[in-house]
This record gives structure tokens, sequence and C-alpha cells, in this order.
């Protein structure tokens, strides 16, 4: 019941937010068509505006965007002229996607298993050793690990291309570069869920009762240690998949991450709108997965 | 505790498969491969035979609609004009018209088409279709930012202000299917050199009038130029083609060519070095720190080139309406210092607006760097010492997306040798670039970072614009002998009496009134190994045709 009324106030809240995204991005000084060259004539920029609609009260504007958005229909880009928004996040979004399931996938499988091995030998070298690797994972930026990857396994060593994407070769340091991060920050969580799990008295009672070693760990410790990092798991989703503006930069990836501020540097009002929308329809998607999936996980846990 | 559901996005796996690590890694698996297949699908994974690194993504393929140079440069290999450039010198020479004959008093043109000018759909190119392109970028409809380029026709403004409806008034018309003549609204000494630009180019009607704003993503693709459009994937690649049917069998020289939208020059260099590319022509994405190491290197082509960095001032308020201080300020900066220090690319100093090069011109002299006499201006003005001197900001923008701008050390080096100089306390004030553009335009501005690129070779593209109705002004400095001169000069025939007009208005600017302050001149960089590409060639306005250039070995099998 609780999770059909969220669904029923999804659409309203992401009208809510279309119309401060809308709103937001007009309030920004600078338009669409400011240049370095101004057009030769003040007509010219009447005409622009006239074109894409900007001359109109702002409430006309919306509605028209709303009319157009019952449609499926995003929008031209203002900046873009030969493409809509729908173009762009077509050719854009699977590319982002594949981009963000990999990292996301890199992340788990490589944060959960550190996490977990760093909890379970806690106090003992191997986790000293983990802990550090995700401490440094955390701390240093994606603009440092993509170059250093970069220089080291792709100019230095041609392993790799340098950037651009077309083959599964052209995944991998984009992958590592992007979910490096996101790998140690699950490995900090998980290893924390882990610990405090581990401390409860049902583990007490369940190695009292005589169960083996792994199946305290795995069949009772884990689902309720990997909580946590579920609850990061999925607004971390609706991140990675909405493309990363740094790591698509300096790989020269396709996707749509770099539209994401760049729109609102060009003051492309329906990009940003559209770019919005699609985002916070993600999270907001996700999160109500991530919410459906606790009541799974933990009994404890009830919704009304 | 019950069963877990697993958080994985849209791989939702059963609640048994999660209870196990095994079940973890398996549908992780299948996520990635799930993943990874569509990625290895593309078959534009192929190298092209010419990879060049073009800059920033084009914001539109469409003659009459881009402005952006990165743009413009696949433009000219898409569509062709009457004229267009030779690859060594940037001069116009025939191009879709063969030969050309002109009144004496310089307002008629009469071009003769090629009868061997074909779309790349097999139709042949008439006059008709210049005639319907150029009105189409004059018509309101279109919204083109560049109608300007053609207000030298007659009537063209007034069509476009909307004074006059009728489209027919415009000055240009078809005698014949082979024969376009042009009427301009006064002699044009660089007429055939604006033929060459982008906007004059030659549009299909038929497909924009069935296909409206998407008639460029039709194939077949129908252009007028060496090269039809393959294919277009924002911030990856454009992809062109030889088209078959252009009317010089020698050109174009390469069958396929890429250009990449890149904007990070570390990427774009890695690219170059790794053999991913063949030309990196975009000077912007050659990074500030590397300029005089990359200098060093034979693959490093360098040239004049036809831009200015300066700066303005807002002579609408105080204290910069007093020419006095404008002087000072300008003749307090060391711009030797500026380019061997800070930009380190070779770039020449200025004086005087105009750059080097400039076809049929020779600029005056402008003021130097006298820093006894810029204090001496300065106490005149009543600042003595810069005492009492209300307080300033330079203004200037961030840079964007990752290029590799001096502007912030620039600045720096500005503020510091005004308080060494004058003694005057200059604040630095930078704004993201709209809003930039916005504070420059509405002139809320004291000192404001500037540059201006030539956009055909001659004076009038860097004078015109500070005449006092211009838009692209933005000083609020109106001059009413600067803008006479400028409209006798633009009345002559006689080139070197134009040169000399030309040469008088711009020493008001430069000595006398002073609006701006040049800084430096551009210069271009290319990159390419010249044992491995050959066809192009450094000229002032760096244009390089991309039909003319030619790569001399096989790549690497990708």
């Amino acid at each position: 019941m609780h999770f059909l009324r969220r669904l029923v106030f999804l659409p309203l809240l992401l009208l809510v937010i279309s119309f401060l995204a809308f709103l937001f991005v007009r309030l920004a000084p600078g338009g669409p068509f400011d240049r370095d060259r101004a057009p030769a004539s003040p007509e010219i920029k009447r005409h622009l505006d006239a074109k894409f609609h900007l001359d109109e009260p702002l409430g006309r504007q919306y509605w028209r965007y709303l009319a157009d958005l019952a449609r499926g229909d995003f929008g031209p880009s203002l900046k873009y002229r030969n493409h809509s928004v729908n173009d762009i996040i077509k050719q854009g979004l699977p590319v982002s996607m594949t981009l963000g399931a990999l990292a996301f996938g890199f992340a788990l499988g490589v944060g959960i298993p550190l996490g977990f091995a760093t909890a379970v030998r806690r106090g003992e070298w191997p986790d000293h050793v983990g802990s550090l690797l995700a401490l440094l994972a955390v701390c240093v930026p994606g603009f440092i690990i993509g170059p250093l990857l970069v220089m080291a396994l792709a100019v230095q060593w041609r392993v790799f291309p340098v950037a651009l994407w077309g083959s599964p070769l052209h995944a991998v340091l984009p992958t590592v570069a992007l979910g490096l991060y996101f790998a140690g920050r699950i490995a900090r969580l998980m290893r924390e869920g882990m610990s405090h799990t581990l401390a409860e008295p049902f583990i007490t009672t369940a190695r009292a009762k005589g169960l083996s070693h792994t199946a305290v760990l795995l069949k009772h410790a884990f689902r309720l240690a990997v909580l946590p990092v579920v609850s990061y798991a999925g607004p971390l989703l609706a991140d990675l998949l909405t493309g990363s503006f740094v790591v698509e930069n300096l790989f020269q990836i396709p996707g749509i991450g770099v539209f994401m501020v760049n729109s609102s540097l060009n003051r492309d009002y329906t990009m940003v709108v559209g770019l919005v929308l699609l985002y916070a329809a993600l999270l907001l998607v996700l999160n109500l997965v991530v919410d459906l999936s606790y009541s799974f996980l933990d009994p404890r846990v009830k919704y009304e | 505790m019950s069963c877990a559901a697993h958080a994985c996005g849209a791989f939702v796996s059963a609640r048994r498969a999660l209870l196990s690590a095994r079940g973890l890694v398996q549908s992780l698996l299948a996520a990635l491969t799930l993943a990874v297949v569509p990625t290895g699908c593309t078959s534009s994974a192929l190298r092209a035979d010419l990879v060049i690194i073009n800059g920033a993504e084009p914001e539109s393929l469409d003659p009459a609609i881009a402005t952006g140079q990165a743009d413009l440069r696949i433009i000219t290999a898409l569509f062709e004009g009457l004229t267009r450039y030779d690859p060594r010198t940037g001069d116009p020479i025939p191009g879709l018209a063969e030969r050309w004959d002109y009144s004496p008093d310089g307002r008629t043109y009469l071009f003769h088409l090629r009868t061997n000018a074909l779309w790349s759909t097999g139709e042949p190119i008439s006059a008709e279709d210049f005639v319907y392109s150029w009105r189409r970028v004059l018509d309101p409809a279109t919204a083109a930012e560049y109608a300007g380029l053609l207000f030298y026709v007659k009537n063209a403004e007034d069509f476009n202000t909307g004074k006059i409806k009728d489209p027919t008034q415009v000055g240009v018309h078809a005698v014949d299917a082979r024969t376009l003549k042009v009427e301009l609204a006064g002699p044009t000494a660089f007429f055939l050199n604006l033929c060459a630009i982008h906007t004059y180019a030659v549009v299909p009607r038929d497909y924009i009038e069935r296909y409206g704003d998407r008639w460029l993503m039709e194939r077949p693709s129908k252009v007028s130029g060496p090269y039809r459009l393959e294919a277009w994937r924002l911030n990856d690649k454009v992809r062109l083609r030889r088209n078959p049917r252009y009317w010089d069998p020698a050109r174009p020289k390469t069958e396929r060519v890429d250009l990449l939208p890149i904007t990070s020059p570390a990427t774009a260099l890695n690219l170059y070095e790794t053999g991913a590319a063949d030309i990196i022509w975009d000077k912007n994405l050659i990074p500030s720190e590397l300029i005089d190491i990359l200098r060093q290197r034979p693959d490093c082509h360098t040239f004049d080139y036809l831009g200015t960095y300066f700066f303005r001032f807002n002579v609408t308020r105080p204290p910069f309406d007093d020419v006095r201080v404008r002087k000072a300020f300008a003749m307090a900066v060391d711009k030797e210092r500026l380019v061997t220090r800070i930009t380190k690319g070779g770039e020449k100093v200025a004086s005087y607006y105009t750059p080097i090069g400039t076809a049929n011109y020779q600029p005056p002299q402008g003021l130097d760097h006298d820093p006894p006499a810029a204090r001496r201006l300065l106490a005149e003005a009543g600042y003595p010492e810069g005492k009492g001197f209300p307080p300033v900001q330079y203004l200037f923008n961030a840079g964007t997306g990752g290029g590799a701008r001096p502007d912030n050390k620039i600045a720096v080096e500005l503020q510091r040798m005004w308080q060494e100089q004058l003694g005057v306390n200059v604040a630095l004030r930078q704004l993201e670039w709209k809003t930039y553009l916005a504070a420059q335009g509405r002139l809320d501005y004291d000192l404001c970072r500037s540059s201006w690129v030539a956009d055909y070779n001659d004076a009038n593209t860097f004078l015109d614009m500070f005449m006092g109705n211009n838009g692209n002004n933005r000083t609020g400095w109106k001059n009413a002998r600067y803008d006479q001169l400028l409209r006798q000069a633009n009345q002559q025939v006689d080139m070197a009496r134009r040169a000399r007009l030309l040469q008088s208005a711009e020493a008001i600017l430069v000595l006398e009134e002073v609006p701006i302050a040049p800084l430096y001149f551009y210069t271009g960089f290319t990159f390419y190994d010249p044992a491995k590409v050959a066809g192009i060639y450094s000229n002032v306005i760096d244009q390089h045709p991309v039909d003319a250039i030619l790569r001399m070995e096989r790549p690497p099998p990708k």
C-alpha cells in the first residue's frame, strides 16, 4: 500500500521538479544565444528568441513545454540546433548506462568482498592493508586516478586505448577510473555493517547453536550487514547511470554526463530540464527499489 | 531474518541467488556481459583513413545556422560556395563558380557556375539553388546568427530586419541556370573572401523543404561539397565520406575522414601520440604549461594568425571616461613579458589592433610600452602615483570544459604591472562564461578581457566592430570621425586609398582615443607529421580544407 502510494506520487513529484528546473535555469544570467560575437543586428537576436518561443511569458513557455512532454518530446536543444534533446538522450544514455553499470558492478564486485574480508579479519594485517587500500581509493579523486591510469596503461605500456569508446577494451580504464572511489566507499560501508552485525547477540546465539563459520557469516550476518551498502547503492546507481562528467570528458566517451554539466553552462534550457527530469526519475525509481528491498532484507522494517 | 532482494538497479536477481556469494558474482557477470555486448557492436570502431582532432563539438552543420570554427571546418567540406579557400594561402579561389566578372564600380558581380557542378544525389546545382540558399540565411524564420555576413548584398539587411517583406528584392538573382547576378550594397573589397565563408554555401532546397530541421540526417546525404556526411554522433565523431559526384575528380584526396570533438588538451595529445589521430588543429588544445616544450617539436607547426587578444575599457564611467587614464593603463603593460613569460607560444606583441598579415593593409603605429609617460598621464588626470584612484575591476571569464587558457595568469600579471608601474590597485573579477558575456554586454565592467578573430582576411572585420552602433563594440565608445572614415573606406574601389582611410581610422582607435588596449596577436598551432600527412598548410586565417589533406601511409589496423 505504501509503495503504491509512492508510485502514484512519482509523476506529481516529477512535475514539481520540472517546474523548478525550468524556472531556475532561466533565472541564471545570460541566455543560450549569448556569444562572444554579437549578431549584426538586434533583429537577429529577436528572430532567435521568437523561433524558440523565448519571448513569450514564462507561464506560456512552461505550458508549451508540458504539452510537448506529454507527447514524449523533450524539445529541441538550443545549443545543438540539429539535434533534439530526445536525440541526445537516445545517443548518449545507453553509453552512460553501460559505463555506469560497469562501474557499479566493479564497485560492488571489489568493494563488497574487500569490506567483508577486512571485517572478518578485523585487527589483523589483511584488515590494515585492505582498509588502507579502501581509504586511498576514497581519497584520491577520479581526475587524478584517470590520467594516472592513462599514463601508465595506455601511453607508457600500450595495453589499453587512450580514449574514445567502441570496443570492450575501451571500457576498462574508464570503468576503473569511475568505479574505484565507490569501491572504496562500499568497502568501508561493508566493513562497518559487517563488524556491527557480527557484534549482535543473534550471531552469538547462532554460533552457540553450533552453526558452521561460513553459515554464520554468509547466511546470517551478510544479509543484514549489506543493508548500509544497499541504501548507498540505490542513489549511487542513479548517479552512475546518468554519466560522470570527469570520466566522460577525460576519455571522450559519448555519454550524457558531459551534457549534464555543459547544458547549464550553455544555458541550454530544454536540455537542462530534460536531463534533470531524467536523473530525477531514475533517482526516485531506484530509491523506491531500495526501500522495497529493505522490507525484504530486514523483517523488522515494516511500511504502513 | 527473511530472504533478501538485490539492490542492483535494473537487474533484480532472485531472492535465493543473493543468499550466496556465488549468486552475487553470477548476477554481476550477467550484468557485465549484457552491458559489454552492445558496446562492442559498433562498426564505427574501425579507424578512418584520416583522423583529425577538431576541438569543440559542432553545434550545427547547417551552413545557415553554424557560427563556431569547429562547425565551419566540417561544413566547408560538405557544402561549397561560389569560391573556396586555397589550401596554401587561404585566399579565395574558384569553387562552384568557375569564373566571374564584376562591374568597374565594384557593385555588381556575375558568377558563372561550373557545368559539372552536381549535388551528391546527381542533380545539377543551379543558380536558383544559390538564390534560395542566400535568401534562406536572411529569412527571419531561419534565425541565422551570421545573417550579418550577407548584409553586404543589396537590401539584405532590410529583408532580414523586416523593413522589406519581399525576398525577391534582395540583390541576388539567377540570370539563367548557370549564371548568378549579385548586386551589392556598396563596393566590397573582400566580397570574394566572403563567398568562401560557409554561410554563403549552397544548400539543397528539396531536402530542407521536405525534412525541415532534420534534413542533415536524411540519407543519402545531399551535399554540394567534396564530402558526404556519413555519421554524426555527438561527443563521439563526425565521419565524412568522399562525394563521388564532386566536380573536381582530383579531390578529395582521402576517402574517409573522422573529425573528433575533443575538448581536453591532455586527451588530444594522448590520442595524437598513440597514433589514434593524425592532426590536431585547434590551438585551444595545446596545454599552456607545455607550450614551450611542444613548440620545439618538428611536428608542431606555428603560424601567425588573424586574431587579437586585447582588453576593453568601459568609457561610459569614471575613471576610464578620461582618455589620459586609458592611455596610462595601456602604456604601463609590458607586452613583451606577457608573450615571453606567460603565453610562451611565440605570439607577436600588438601595439595596434589589426593583426600582422592582414591583406592589403598597413596598420598604424600604436602606443608604446612607456611607463614614465604613463605615470605622467595618470598624474595629469588627477591621480599622481595612483593616489586617490577609485577601485576598479578587471573582468575575465573562467575557462570552459578543460581548455588550457592563460587568461588567469595574464589577469594576475596585468594586476601586478598596474600596481608596480602606476601604483593603482585593480581587483580581479572572474565570472563564468555566460555571466561574463552578459556583464560585458550591458557594460557592467571597468576593464574587460577580450579577443577577436577574423571572419575573413580584411581589416574591416577588425575595425567595423567599433563603429558606434555595432553590437560588438561593447565599450560605450562612439566617434563620428571613426565611423565616417570607415564608411568612406568601404566606398573605395582604389585599394591603396582604402588602406589609407582604414589606417587613419585605426589610428584613432589605438593611438588617439584608446577605448581598447591590444596585447598580442594569436599564434596558430597545428600538430601533424609532415612525413605522414600532406596537403595541410599554415595560413593566416587558419583554414585547412579537408579535401586537400592526404595521409601518406596506411594507418595501422585497429
